[in-house]
């Protein structure tokens, strides 16, 4: 008898200790971005006793998805997932399965104000009419980097990278005649080149406010705009000015290397950069055409945010809410973006980092908020969300490669991708009306 | 006199066999169903919704030409592959299978690549070849002269991957042509040699016909190997690239199923490839047991 009333003692103790509600984490960051996802939820950790967030890494972002998919459909989903940008608009069809932000704040009574986040963020996650449904994480955008040696040595100078696709295509060329093997290189053919393309010249990428306004929207970036860009890399890719370097961010080794002496990568990439490129160089705006009218508009983001998944109790909501709200802080928003080099989701963070001087030594960074910041966003330039996106920018990589190929022009080919691209769009309409 | 021993009680052999069918159930059956059902229907990937479709995830796939590109180029894919690994490899063993100094160095030499995985198999060839970081791709641009973009040229892309799945699955049948070799009686060969069959004559008629069990059994491990095990090394090197070119049909159902996120699809795919690996598995037992002689 005397064993067993110890014992329950011993549980009511072991109880009493773990009354903390923990609740899971599931992300996609790997090396530097992975420990910073471990110091955060740390520092969360320390800064009170009631709750306990424990992240987990799950592979890539794809993984990351399919696991919580997985997992929902098994019943155990985990409290927060990260999802990347182009799994968004699959989120937010999935009504049954997530819990949207706005609602997970105000059920907590939370004092949150959604406008602290810088508007281009704070839109690629709101429905149109500015319910906030994922929250924020890592957010980076587009951004063009330049080997300031080459410049110097091409005769050109490296503190004035060229800030039109005109001067940028001759630029290009003067660094290839200087001995270089190329001219230049891209990653992401259609987060770059065609989606931060179109709201950086304030064109739509599709219609219904790129998809904000409704599942009926069809892609429409074969603007005659657009065709004459692509016309243009195409162009040089026949002399050699452009070099092809594969998709995702699979061209990084042509710059780093020093082959090629313009670039353009995500923000998000400026540590490897900075890790791996053995020249000095810079980060400017991405070029845009003059003749556009409202050029340029401003650049829109990718990376990813955090879901909450549906079905969780009222602690565990709680836990969520609360750290929802301690990741908002200036004060960990400004230990993320000098640490990882994504940017400071809201503008008092930004304010906090600029204040420290960072950006005195960092200055690049600066760009790729600026130029987020450029103007206030426009039905084109929110950002984008259609379904199945992962499909449609599979389409435009596999034309964008015929076309560099010479199987189809440049004008069929933009056109197939905006009609298969479609396609897609209405089998997803289809499932979600 | 084969000696055979009956179970007296009914029930005890089943139970003997029982965990092994509970494995083959969970593992096998069961997914398997899961696929059949899966691709009868559209579904959102949460399972939050699921629209009957009867059979238009076959029928759309079936009247897709870049299904039957796919479908080809997997088929000229693992023809490739068979043909490559199993000539090197059979020419090989007769090479190593001869009297020669460090012959049990040879061998192993050449057992080696079996031990790596595919995945890493293709990452070594892509440090290779790969246009942007390759050491071989270097040497190609810089000194021969070589247009080499395989991330742009099917052929060179095609290439590629043959001559870096052959090398994975070179080991393996040059294992078993070894020892298929080592089993063809010494003496037959020696009276054939009396009878003044020169070595040409030796091989084609003697070993190549007693050989002919290896090499049937390679032929579809080879084949099946081609078609669905080459999975890693397209992953690693094109990933489908240039184009959808390289996409062969393992490939594309991982695509549309785990990130496209297109399951109904994926589904029909893989009950198609299951449909297929029954077939070459009948045929296999069928021939092997009629047609070729041990």
């Amino acid at each position: 008898m005397k064993r067993v009333i110890l014992l329950m003692t011993v549980l009511c103790m072991a109880v009493g200790l773990y009354a903390q509600t923990t609740v899971e984490f599931w992300h996609a960051m790997t090396g530097k971005n992975g420990e910073m996802v471990q110091a955060i939820c740390d520092q969360f950790n320390a800064s009170q006793k009631d709750y306990k967030v424990v992240p987990v890494y799950k592979g890539s972002y794809s993984d990351t998805m399919n696991a919580g998919i997985a997992a929902f459909r098994a019943g155990q989903p985990p409290a927060i997932i990260q999802v990347y940008e182009v799994g968004t608009a699959t989120m937010m069809a999935a009504k049954n399965a997530i819990k949207p932000v706005y609602q997970l704040m105000a059920e907590n009574n939370m004092k949150w104000d959604p406008k602290i986040y810088i508007p281009t963020i704070r839109s690629y996650y709101s429905t149109s009419d500015g319910r906030m449904l994922s929250m924020p994480f890592n957010s980076s955008t587009a951004v063009m980097y330049y080997n300031k040696d080459a410049f110097r040595k091409a005769g050109l100078d490296p503190e004035k990278p060229p800030a039109t696709w005109p001067e940028f295509f001759e630029v290009a060329k003067k660094l290839k005649a200087s001995g270089m093997e190329g001219g230049f290189t891209t990653n992401w053919i259609s987060w770059i080149q065609l989606e931060n393309f179109s709201a950086w010249h304030n064109l739509p990428f599709g219609t219904r406010s790129n998809g904000f306004d409704g599942l009926d929207t069809k892609l429409v970036f074969n603007s005659p705009i657009h065709v004459r860009h692509f016309q243009n890399i195409y162009d040089l890719s026949k002399t050699g000015v452009f070099i092809y370097g594969g998709r995702e961010n699979k061209a990084n080794p042509l710059f780093t290397s020093g082959r090629v002496g313009m670039h353009f990568e995500s923000i998000g990439g400026y540590g490897n950069m900075k890790a791996t490129c053995k020249f000095d160089f810079g980060v400017a705006r991405l070029p845009y055409y003059p003749d556009v009218p409202g050029a340029p508009q401003n650049s829109i983001i990718g990376g990813a945010s955090l879901w909450v998944f549906n079905g969780k109790s009222k602690a565990e909501y709680k836990a969520v809410a609360e750290f929802f709200n301690f990741i908002s802080q200036p004060e960990t928003q400004a230990f993320w973006h000098m640490n990882t080099g994504y940017l400071p989701i809201t503008q008092a963070a930004y304010d906090l980092t600029k204040s420290k001087g960072y950006y005195k030594d960092n200055p690049g960074l600066e760009v790729a908020i600026k130029q987020l910041l450029n103007k206030a966003p426009t039905a084109n330039s929110m950002g984008i969300r259609f379904g199945n996106f992962n499909i449609i920018r599979e389409i435009e990589d596999q034309t964008w490669e015929d076309i560099l190929a010479g199987k189809i022009s440049v004008k069929d080919g933009l056109d197939k991708m905006v009609s298969e691209g479609n396609k897609t769009l209405r089998e997803f309409e289809k499932l979600y009306k | 006199m084969a000696k055979q021993y009956e179970f007296k009680a009914p029930v005890l052999p089943y139970i003997l066999v029982l965990p092994q069918m509970v494995i083959v159930f969970i593992f096998f059956f069961w997914p398997a169903a899961q696929a059949v059902l899966q691709s009868f229907y559209l579904q959102d990937p949460f399972g939050g919704k699921m629209i009957f479709v009867g059979f238009q995830n076959y029928s759309k796939l079936l009247v897709d030409p870049d299904y039957w590109q796919s479908f080809s180029v997997s088929t000229a894919f693992a023809l490739c592959i068979t043909i490559s690994a199993m000539t090197i490899a059979l020419f090989l063993a007769i090479q190593a299978n001869k009297k020669i100094r460090f012959a049990s160095f040879y061998k192993t030499m050449l057992v080696w690549p079996y031990a790596v995985s595919t995945l890493v198999a293709g990452v070594i060839w892509l440090f290779l070849f790969n246009p942007n970081v390759g050491v071989i791709a270097y040497v190609l641009k810089h000194t021969f002269h070589v247009d080499w973009q395989y991330l742009l040229h099917f052929d060179q892309a095609f290439f590629l991957l043959t001559m870096a799945a052959s090398w994975k699955q070179l080991a393996y049948n040059f294992v078993f042509f070894l020892a298929g070799l080592q089993s063809v009686p010494a003496t037959l060969i020696e009276a054939a040699a009396i009878d003044g069959a020169g070595a040409t004559k030796r091989f084609w008629k003697i070993i190549f016909p007693l050989l002919s069990p290896t090499t049937f059994y390679l032929l579809v491990m080879n084949l099946v190997y081609g078609f669905f095990e080459t999975f890693p090394i397209v992953h690693s090197i094109t990933q489908g690239a240039p184009g959808k070119s390289t996409g062969i049909l393992v490939y594309k159902v991982w695509r549309d199923g785990v990130i496209n996120l297109d399951l109904g699809s994926s589904a029909a795919q893989s009950v198609i490839l299951m449909l297929m690996v029954i077939i070459l598995t009948i045929f296999q037992f069928r021939f092997i047991e009629r047609r070729v002689t041990y």
